[in-house]
């Protein structure tokens, strides 16, 4: 791609083609749809966080009239999936919430009452909630066999640390030899949820000749094609799964809960079945994010050039090993700095609480955040500026990353420069307020896209594409498709095929959406221009490479000649029938997005209350396609990083029950919670993109973790290190510090 | 142009801290034209390595990381990394 | 368990069903009306996806039994828009880009309406404490803010 195009359509705010169904109560999420004779599916939960299930006893529930179908882990035909454990527990519950049965009856409310017939023998166990007990010599194991991985010498006994990770560049040990000054840290961040509005759900048919449907809302609804269908020996072909519109995932609707489940019950049962979590379901059995404990040490000279970086990473996975973000977490720590000597150790623990999910940028706002807080109290030590610090030691092009690939162009620079000319540094603070910045790096990824675009009679099109639209990116293929067809955007209609209906496509995720399934659009496109064309030659009896594209219109460059979209596809019939285009690629080319944050943070000395005043988001979009929306996710973002710095945790008792899964007690921002949040979009082109574009969606949600956390600090005057910063822990920090 | 190049093609190959417990080394030579007998090579070569412990990783070939790169031509001089996995939100 | 008969005017239409004593106003309208417009993200008056007006005051569906509804006048997000219309609200919503993935947006939409009718010229703080009982996650609320103080200024040059 050229350094500065000039764009006709992409850049432009345009009416999203989903908006109007959206803002009148038409659009249909997961719990919309409903069928003649369905019933409804609940299930059953464990009250444990830990135990072994001794017996379970249906016999009452099967009795029960209003039910039609019960099931436990025994009914899922093939024993062998990977994940079966988390859909219904076994042998043993490993949290509080686990999945142990489950039914479908003839209302909800009935499913309710006959999950209670339900008789469950357990065996308590000791639960394990945190790095600390679970590494402890005399913790209880939770998987017998657990032997940590990536150790330097086999392990002999089993452990509750499932793996290590470990990552190297340089010679750390001279590299603190050439330091000055030295800082070093531990922090500690609690297990998150990603909070989705919409609660998991889904209506599901099993029919007597084996095929089935499914409607639900996910990020990738061929991976609960592939999922389910490998749990129930089905063969895909006769799974069609239905992405309905999705009310927010962040991640945490990757995975698969329900489906599966609902489906057993369908079967059994004969009818149509839905499923809905309930709010409580969501938080104890859904999402959640690793809560962490790292440690960060950074060297310096005095003149801030950094001489080595050093972290221990400690993630919690949940119960299942290999559910936490580690490796993520170890690669992204120091990739915003161009630092020689850096090294990484990274452990993941299991711990009795719901299998950790992806959220936003997998593991990178817990381990940036130890590190951010730590380059910022270097600042404060060297009497420097953090921004200058930061760029004097600025990752760029050519920067050799830790995990082993050099950067390509990146935005870091233009984002830290637009930081340091930004309106909010140069504002003075107050009386009780803190300033923070911080920097976040994401990778971002590319991966499997298709895309069809059928144009119809009148030379309008449709594009098909198998990328759920979670935050507006119908939009964004609209005007991509506008862009390389050279017509109008509202020529464009843009929906979200099924599995039957669409080639494969991977889930939307890793910020892949706009750039990797806007590159099928565009390869889809451009195989439209290449057939109007073909026709348009085909009509004027020249060859193909004899007629121009341009305007949306065919120009015969041989002689006298125009055709519109609409005159070539309405006599499509005489040039070779329908035209529609293709783009089924595996996007290469993935670059990634760095961001800066500021906060403003006051905080109330007598009751520990925290006010985000001001916020900025800064981030290189590579070229922001549909600047709203852009927008819109670095906002989102710095929200949900906000939440996560300020109040949102996981509460658990003694006996590891979780006590706040609701909104109430789960407190995620409001909108009087938050100011305005400004944002500037820098535009770093992706040369691997034909338009520019880098994946936006996930490091918005980085920077806030640090940027509160020294905003904060600041403000009251004391180094805070543990997440989130809630009232009571504000105003314990204050009173110990007097 | 060199005769090498008509022969076969030499990448750089730099393991994790992960693999380098199979190969003992941080960095290799392998002479491979493309990813899949590139894979061929270092299994051969380091015994324990297994394919299936490089399938967990993923793979950045002169600085792209690539999600499938069974076909991916190695060009003469390319340097090629196993990274962990990258899951995305 | 008997069922209750119940006439309530819903969008303007005489609606008459039966009801469980223990059902929702929610359930009704979503199960037995078919108005999916009004979401269920909570069911304990935590997040305002399920907000309605019920004689003009906004109250959350999840919270109130269907039975209650016997001889009011109920608003959903379905009544909102002037026959093929866009309202205002709605307009100002899709203009400034304040949804995502649009979940939170009928009850949102909803809400605003009931406060512009209490207040037309709310300050931005007032527009942020009374959407307060509404929950997003994806927006950060800046866009939904600037699309509730456009639709106001809209509303009252309209006036
Ligand atoms: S569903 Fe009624 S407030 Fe959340
Ligand atoms: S737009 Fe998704 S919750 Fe508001």
């Amino acid at each position: 791609m050229s350094e500065a195009q000039d764009f006709k359509y992409i850049g432009q705010r345009t009416i999203r083609p989903d908006g109007h169904d959206k803002v009148t109560g038409r659009a249909n999420y997961a719990a919309d749809l409903s069928l003649p004779g369905m019933i409804w599916g609940k299930i059953l939960r464990s009250p444990h966080a830990h135990a072994l299930i001794n017996r379970i006893d249906t016999s009452k529930a099967e009795a029960d009239p209003n039910v039609f179908a019960v099931m436990t882990h025994a009914d899922i035909p093939n024993q062998t999936a990977s994940g079966i454990r988390n859909i219904l527990a076994r042998d043993k519950v490993f949290y509080h919430g686990h999945a142990v049965a489950a039914v479908a009856a003839v209302s909800e409310a009935a499913a309710e009452r006959a999950l209670g017939l339900i008789e469950v023998d357990y065996s308590i166990l000791k639960p394990v909630m945190n790095i600390d007990d679970a590494t402890s010599n005399d913790s209880p194991i939770l998987h017998d066999d657990l032997f940590t991985k990536g150790m330097p010498e086999e392990p002999k006994a089993p452990s509750n640390v499932a793996s290590r990770n470990e990552l190297s560049k340089g010679d750390i040990e001279a590299g603190f030899a050439e330091a000055e000054v030295v800082i070093e840290r531990e922090f500690r961040t609690a297990t998150v949820h990603q909070g989705y509005i919409e609660p998991h759900a889904c209506t599901v048919r099993y029919d007597e000749d084996g095929h089935s449907m499914i409607w639900c809302s996910t990020q990738g609804h061929f991976a609960v094609r592939a999922t389910t269908a490998s749990m129930l020996n089905i063969e895909q072909t006769k799974l069609n799964v239905i992405a309905s519109e999705i009310g927010g995932g962040f991640g945490g609707k990757l995975g698969v809960y329900l489906e599966p489940v609902a489906l057993v019950l369908s079967k059994k049962s004969g009818r149509p079945v839905k499923m809905q979590m309930d709010r409580n379901e969501v938080f104890m059995a859904s999402g959640p994010g690793s809560a962490t404990r790292n440690w960060v040490k950074i060297g310096a000279k005095k003149d801030g050039t950094i001489t080595a970086m050093e972290a221990k990473l400690c993630y919690e996975a949940g119960w299942a090993p290999g559910s936490s973000p580690l490796g993520p977490a170890c690669m992204t720590v120091f990739t915003p700095y161009d630092v020689d000597n850096q090294y990484v150790e990274g452990y993941e623990v299991v711990v009795n609480k719901a299998r950790c999910a992806a959220y936003r940028a997998p593991g990178a706002p817990q381990s940036e955040y130890a590190c951010e807080m730590v380059i910022n109290e270097l600042a404060d030590e060297l009497g420097m500026d953090p921004i200058d610090l930061r760029l004097k030691n600025v990752a760029k092009e050519g920067t050799q990353t830790m995990y082993g690939p050099k950067l390509k162009a990146v935005g870091l620079v233009e984002c830290l420069e637009a930081a340091r000319d930004s309106a909010q540094y140069k504002t003075a603070l107050k009386e009780n307020q803190g300033r923070g910045v911080a920097s976040g790096f994401w990778f971002n990824v590319g991966g499997e896209s298709s895309v069809v675009i059928n144009m119809n009679e009148d030379g309008t099109g449709t594009i098909v594409e198998g990328s759920p639209d979670i935050g507006g990116s119908r939009a964004s293929m609209q005007m991509m498709a506008a862009e390389e067809l050279q017509m109008p955007v509202e020529a464009f209609s843009a929906i979200i095929g099924d599995t039957q209906n669409l080639p494969y496509s991977n889930p939307t995720g890793g910020s892949r959406t706009t750039f990797a399934t806007g590159m099928a659009v565009v390869e889809a496109a451009a195989d439209v221009v290449s057939q109007l064309k073909e026709r348009a030659a085909a009509t004027w009896n020249i060859t193909p490479e004899q007629v121009e594209w341009k305007d949306g219109k065919a120009f015969n460059t041989k002689g006298e000649g125009v055709l519109t979209a609409a005159e070539i596809c309405g006599s499509a019939a005489k040039t070779g029938g329908h035209i529609s285009g293709r783009g089924n690629i595996s996007a290469r080319g993935a670059s990634p997005s760095f961001a800066v944050h500021l906060a403003d943070i006051e905080v109330d000395p007598d009751t520990g209350k925290t006010t985000v005043v001001r916020y900025t988001a800064i981030q290189d979009a590579g070229k922001a396609i549909h600047p709203s929306y852009v927008e819109g996710q670095y906002q989102g973002g710095s929200a949900q990083g906000i939440g996560w710095a300020l109040n949102e945790e996981y509460v658990y008792s003694s006996d590891g029950r979780l006590e706040n899964p609701g909104f109430l007690d789960y407190r995620i921002p409001l909108a009087s919670d938050l100011p305005m949040i400004e944002t500037v979009i820098v535009e770093v082109p992706n040369s691997f993109h034909p338009f520019g574009v880098r994946g936006i969606g996930e490091t918005g949600i980085i920077p806030p973790l640090a940027a509160c956390g020294t905003a904060v600090s600041n403000a009251i005057g004391i180094r805070m290190s543990e997440l989130p910063m809630s009232p009571p822990k504000i105003l314990k920090a204050i009173q110990d510090a007097s | 142009m060199r005769l090498d190049h008509c022969y076969s093609m030499t990448a750089h190959v730099i393991f994790s801290s992960e693999l380098q417990k199979f190969t003992g080394v941080r960095e290799a030579t392998v002479q491979a034209e493309d990813y899949r007998s590139l894979v061929i090579e270092i299994t051969d070569r380091y015994e324990g390595l297994s394919a299936a412990d490089i399938e967990d990783m993923s793979v950045a070939i002169n600085g792209e990381i690539i999600v499938e790169p069974m076909l991916e031509k190695i060009d003469h001089g390319s340097e090629v990394h196993f990274l962990y996995r990258i899951e995305g939100g | 368990m008997q069922k209750t008969h119940v006439t309530a005017t819903v969008n303007g239409d005489v609606k008459e069903f039966l009801c469980d004593p223990s059902d929702t106003l929610l359930q009704v309208l979503r199960d037995e009306l078919g108005l999916t417009g009004t979401k269920e993200g909570c069911g304990s008056g935590d997040c305002g996806a399920c907000s309605v007006l019920i004689n003009d005051r906004l109250v959350c569906s999840c919270l109130v039994l269907g039975v209650e509804a016997n001889g009011e006048a109920i608003e959903t997000v379905e009544g909102i828009g002037e026959g093929d219309k866009l309202h205002v609200i709605q307009e100002k919503f899709l203009e400034h880009a304040a949804l995502q993935c649009g979940i939170c947006t009928p009850g949102l939409v909803v809400s605003t309406k009931a406060l512009l009718e209490e207040n037309p010229d709310p300050s931005e703080e007032e527009a942020r404490y009374y959407l307060a009982g509404n929950l997003c996650r994806c927006t950060g609320y800046d866009k939904i803010i600037k699309a509730v103080m456009d639709a106001a200024k809209t509303m009252r040059e309209k006036a």
